[in-house]
């Protein structure tokens, strides 16, 4: 059990993560890409119309696993936060960090297909009902945190400023999955379940979950490959990076 | 205790005062800095009076229209006048080195940020709860719906003070501390807005208001306990330049 | 028949390898020394050669990179510490709106005082008594210093941290900082104190160390 400790204490380290990441990225990468183009095909092509909105809900396959995403990457970003503030390791702060901007896009693209699709079938663009509204605040929360950490100057100092807040928003997490529960909202309350049985058609469930799966595996590529740029933007002065440039440069 | 140890002819330790005395003694200092720039603690109360005078002029004095609108404009106006002052809550505690000496207080530092907070928010937005009769008759809020205005404001303004502390602290010294104060509290300050706007509205309305109210309360309990930690370690990290 | 205690018998404050870097630039270290009771140490070196950073780091305002501190024996625990030390640093510490009484008066209510001493008397020791009831922001920088050195004559605590106690001082001031300095050493306290000048000491037995810039 000590080895754990052991392999993780060697990855912190930021060249050995720098070859790690750089090695496992394009592995999550390429599966992501292609699992996402077989879900979406089995989404888009294979899946039958629904009864009730036709084919306009198949934007579900979107709109569904980049909310996932937008909770999922605070989640992670929070964890560091939570390890960058307590034991100030560098990685864990540079990879708190990252997961900002990819949160960020997740949620602004599900706000935006959502918008898409409730206009067909809600009549409007937008409604200040829970989800959305708790939606919105996750996406400022995460400009917060991009904002925060751009304004002060010490690199390291911004990223323990920027994780304290990014804790501190954390209360809101549980209020964006469980709005369509506690408040009566327009949007539709949870059909996919953990653990029972989910109130969506078997043909509409595998593409869904199979995306849900393709975006976490994106979300990793570019966290891994974001993380690389991260380091090397903090550490640019150190012989590793310096060997590394040089390599390159010589390759 | 290190007694034992302590050579004879060390100068005699007094005992550091108690919580309390501690207390006492920033509570003084601050209601004193208040008094001593009393024309700053008056800037919130004679903000919202112009933006309360102005929403007639903007709408047309039509009562129905006011009355219907008024306990959100209320709301907002408050909001926004806390802005100012919270910006700069400890934005001078930097600059003067006053941050340096609560951080080595040998009292916790949650605490002394907690009694900051009070302190503030009695001389700063106190003043707004208590002019808010004058402001909801400009407004024509009815008068059924006063009290539950003030009970809202009453929970939701120290929720907000203690939320903004948090930021104040984390922004305290970087460059364009204002903008980025109000992007990141204003995002947090929208469910509080939906709980104190929707008890108002049900009150308006006739309805049953009080589900909205313990739910301030609640949120305001979690920040009283939760916040000050927050708080203190953003000084702390704000400290380390 | 005397009983003379051993110069190090009980050092107040004890590093070892002490180091601090900001960005993985190594600012100053590793460090070693101890500080003795009634002892003073005046730390100099050019400026930015990281005089305040030490300060701060033993103050607790800033973490160390490596290296141990110990305070009358004990690791440093800057939670349960904090009471032993008194900090001035370059800014006054104190509120421009109010008088260096009422200053003294807050700041006593967090520390405490030490007995024997109370406002008044503090600030007859840097001469401010005529000033005590103006608001700070009024006097001039020599005499914000004044202000803020007068907590040295009031509150309590073992162990002096004084980063550039001479700033914006005239020769009457020096003389007055070496003063407290040399009482609070009579008491069996110690100071640790910083300067970029050259500065005459009171006590011709206080030790100099001079920082150079980490390597």
């Amino acid at each position: 059990m000590k080895i754990i400790p052991l392999w993780l204490h060697k990855l912190s380290s930021p060249p050995v993560f720098y070859r790690f990441a750089g090695a496992l990225r394009p592995w999550f990468l390429w599966s992501a890409l292609i699992l996402a183009a077989v879900a979406l095909y089995g989404g888009l092509v294979l899946a039958p119309a629904d009864y009730q909105q036709g084919d306009a809900y198949r934007i579900i396959f979107i709109h569904v696993p980049c909310a996932w995403m937008g909770l999922f990457a605070y989640f992670c970003m929070a964890v560091a936060a939570l390890i960058a503030m307590v034991w100030r390791i560098k990685l864990a702060e540079v990879v708190a960090m990252e997961c900002a901007p990819i949160g960020a896009a997740f949620t602004l693209i599900t706000l935006v297909t959502g918008s898409l699709w409730g206009k067909p079938m809600w009549g409007t663009w937008w409604t200040w009902d829970a989800r959305l509204t708790s939606e919105l605040v996750l996406l400022f929360l995460y400009l917060g945190v991009i904002g925060l950490f751009n304004a002060i100057e010490d690199r390291r100092r911004a990223a323990r400023a920027a994780s304290l807040l990014a804790l501190v928003g954390i209360v809101n997490l549980p209020i964006v999955h469980y709005s369509v529960i506690w408040w009566n909202t327009l949007h539709q309350g949870q059909t996919v379940r953990l653990l029972g049985p989910s109130k969506i058609a078997p043909a509409m469930l595998w593409p869904l979950l199979l995306m849900a799966l393709a975006t976490h595996l994106y979300f990793f590529a570019s966290l891994l490959a974001r993380s690389r740029v991260g380091l090397l933007a903090l550490e640019g002065g150190k012989d590793w990076a310096r060997a590394l440039i040089g390599e390159k440069a010589h390759a | 205790m290190n007694t034992a140890s302590l050579v004879p002819a060390q100068q005699a330790m007094t005992r550091t005062p108690g919580t309390l005395a501690a207390i006492r003694a920033l509570l003084r200092r601050e209601l004193l800095l208040a008094w001593r720039r009393r024309a700053d603690a008056l800037f919130p109360v004679l903000y919202a009076l112009i933006v309360v005078s102005l929403f007639p002029f903007a709408l047309g004095p039509e009562d129905a229209l006011l009355a219907r609108i008024s306990g959100g404009v209320l709301l907002v106006t408050v909001l926004l006048a806390m802005l100012p002052s919270l910006e700069s809550l400890f934005r001078g505690d930097l600059e003067d080195g006053s941050l340096e000496q609560m951080l080595l207080a040998p009292q916790p530092l949650p605490l002394l940020v907690l009694v900051r907070v009070f302190a503030h928010w009695t001389t700063t937005t106190l003043p707004l709860i208590v002019v808010m009769p004058l402001l909801a008759v400009l407004l024509r809020l009815p008068a059924q719906v006063l009290p539950v205005l003030i009970v809202a404001l009453l929970l939701a303004t120290p929720l907000l003070a203690l939320l903004g502390a948090i930021l104040s602290a984390l922004t305290a010294g970087t460059r364009r501390s204002a903008i980025l104060l109000a992007l990141m509290l204003l995002p947090l300050a929208v469910p509080v807005v939906i709980f104190a706007a929707g008890a108002v509205a049900a009150a308006q309305s006739g309805l049953p208001y009080l589900a909205p109210l313990l739910w301030l309360a609640a949120a305001l309990i979690l920040a009283l306990v939760l916040a000050p930690f927050a708080s203190a370690s953003a000084l702390r990290i704000a400290a380390e330049t | 028949m005397s009983i003379s205690l051993p110069a190090s018998a009980d050092p107040i404050l004890e590093v070892q390898r002490l180091a601090f870097a900001r960005n993985d630039e190594p600012v100053f270290g590793p460090l070693d020394f101890a500080l003795d009771r009634g002892e003073t140490l005046l730390v100099e070196g050019d400026n930015g050669s990281g005089k305040t950073t030490l300060l701060r780091v033993l103050a607790g305002l800033l973490p160390a990179s490596g290296g141990e501190i110990r305070l009358g024996g004990e690791p440093l625990d800057h939670g349960a510490h904090r009471g032993r030390m008194v900090f001035l640093g370059h800014q006054p510490g104190m509120k421009g709106d109010l008088s260096p009484c009422e200053n003294l008066v807050f700041l006593s209510g967090l520390y405490g005082t030490r007995e024997g001493t109370d406002i008044q008397s503090a600030l007859e020791q840097v001469d401010l008594a005529i000033y005590a009831d103006t608001p700070l922001r009024l006097l001039s920088a020599g005499q914000k210093k004044r202000a803020a050195l007068a907590r040295l004559a009031l509150l309590p605590g073992e162990l002096w941290l004084l980063d550039e106690p001479y700033a914006n001082l005239d020769r009457r001031g020096i003389e007055m900082v070496n003063t407290l300095v040399a009482a609070h050493g009579a008491r069996g306290g110690a100071t640790l104190l910083t300067s970029h000048g050259a500065v005459r000491f009171a006590d011709p037995h206080a030790r100099h160390v001079r920082l150079e810039l980490a390597a």
